[in-house]
């Protein structure tokens, strides 16, 4: 067993910390950093309740060893709310009832900021199929569709300001 | 569930992973996408003792169509041949394949050398790599040799004619010609599944019609990834007709051997092979003739 030093950035913090090669991500960042909101639900690589966003793509933190996220950029689902207000999602989820025990929802908001952030406006199949690897208990996904379609309507008006006063995309 | 204990090291580049080969033998394993391995490892269905990442290894994540062949480098994600253009308008049956692996989460990081590494006869590219006759690069110590498809599989489970040495960098894959398509189908219980039963057809025709080349592969309907060589052949030389069609599909449904477990049947799994394999060559038909 090798035990390594690895740092990243998690929600616009640095973390550090020294880490055995078979921590995975998910227990570093719920056990170690104790980041709880995301969640461990099969433990078989299916269900995404542990979803976040390593470099910007959306990553099963349960299929990931934490010393393969040395130097790398993460978000979780407390990296959405910005100074006490709520993301256009999270703002979605509550709006439209798309959580009913919860478990799924910290795994569906980050799969889906990382579909708004490449297709601002997707249509409900597009949606289908980007958490289609996402599984919800409660079989809500009617109101999940809709919180994502909430959030990207959101997110394009409050894009617009920028973007129409020339500060370009990413 | 957590894995067994393993060393942990990165490769910089391909000689480092080949040397670290050399030094660790049967006991490594090249860690690549890890949606597959680290699965086993939670399961502790695998246990080496070394790990080596080539995630940092630069230059080994491409898609690229030169001289008539489309390389793709080793470290390629499934998701990149998802959003593809030159895979979705040059290469239809791979920007099916690749849509059909797994999630779309796990397509972030799952390449699609691994899924050929890892030899699963469940895993969806090798039934497609063999129908188009696509190569695969090994890298070793005395330099690179091309393994064709159909000798890079093996007759065990898992198993391929990579020597422990070896790394897998790039896969080439025939480009294209006037008259040629392939299709993928996948019969899956739900999203993320692996397949009741899948089947490749890759064809290509000459001007009047009749069939030069046809290639069938088979996913998750025998201990490894079928070739179904006797519909291939049974294919040549002649127009692709509905008795050409189901003389083929027969001959594929004969090839498989599939197990009876949860996804169904061994009987109906044959059977769906038979399905399966005439909608594929009547899809990629279609595609040959329209120059798609």
């Amino acid at each position: 067993m090798s035990t390594h030093h690895i740092r990243a950035t998690i929600n616009g913090t640095a973390y550090e910390g020294d880490v055995d090669s078979r921590l995975l991500l998910v227990h570093w960042i719920r056990d170690v950093l104790r980041l709880t909101g995301t969640h461990i639900g099969c433990d078989t690589t299916s269900c995404g309740a542990c979803t976040i966003l390593v470099d910007g793509k959306a990553t099963k933190s349960c299929t990931m060893f934490a010393v393969q996220a040395d130097g790398r950029d993460i978000m979780t689902v407390e990296g959405l709310e910005q100074n006490g207000k709520l993301h256009p999602l999270q703002e979605g989820f509550h709006e439209k009832h798309a959580l009913q025990c919860g478990y799924c929802t910290p795994g569906m908001m980050m799969t889906s900021l990382a579909l708004l952030r490449r297709n601002p406006n997707p249509d409900e199949q597009e949606i289908r199929v980007a958490i289609s690897g996402n599984l919800c208990r409660c079989t809500g996904y009617v109101n999940i569709v809709k919180a994502v379609q909430y959030a990207a309507e959101k997110m394009r008006e409050s894009a617009e300001v920028p973007v129409s006063a020339g500060e370009g995309g990413e | 569930m957590i894995p067994g204990s393993f060393d942990y090291l990165v490769a910089g580049s391909v000689p480092e992973a080949v040397a670290l080969l050399e030094q660790h033998g049967d006991d490594a394993k090249i860690l690549a996408g890890g949606q597959s391995l680290i699965p086993l490892l939670r399961f502790r269905l695998a246990g080496p003792s070394v790990l080596i990442d080539i995630n940092r290894v630069p230059d080994l994540d491409y898609l690229q169509e030169t001289d008539g062949t489309l390389h793709i480098g080793a470290l390629t994600r499934e998701a990149e041949l998802d959003a593809s253009d030159l895979i979705r308008n040059r290469y239809p049956i791979l920007h099916e394949t690749a849509g059909v692996v797994a999630d779309p989460v796990v397509r972030n990081w799952a390449t699609v050398g691994g899924n050929l590494a890892h030899a699963d006869p469940a895993n969806d590219h090798p039934a497609t790599m063999l129908a188009l006759g696509a190569q695969v690069v090994a890298v070793g110590p005395g330099g690179q040799r091309v393994i064709p498809i159909d000798e890079f599989f093996t007759d065990s489970s898992f198993e391929t004619s990579l020597r422990p040495n070896e790394i897998l960098t790039e896969i080439r894959v025939p480009a294209p010609t006037a008259h040629s398509g392939g299709a993928y189908f996948k019969l899956e219980r739900k999203v993320g599944d692996y397949a009741i039963a899948g089947v490749a057809a890759y064809l290509t025709l000459d001007d009047n019609g009749n069939v030069t080349y046809a290639g069938i592969g088979l996913t998750n309907v025998g201990p490894t990834p079928i070739k179904a060589r006797d519909a291939e052949k049974s294919l040549l030389g002649k127009p692709l007709d509905d008795a050409a069609i189901h003389q083929a599909a027969d001959l594929a449904a004969a090839a498989a051997h599939p197990a009876s477990d949860l996804r169904g049947p061994a009987e109906y799994k044959r059977d769906m092979v038979r399905t399966l394999t005439v909608r594929a060559l009547r899809k990629a038909h279609a595609r040959a003739t329209e120059g798609k």
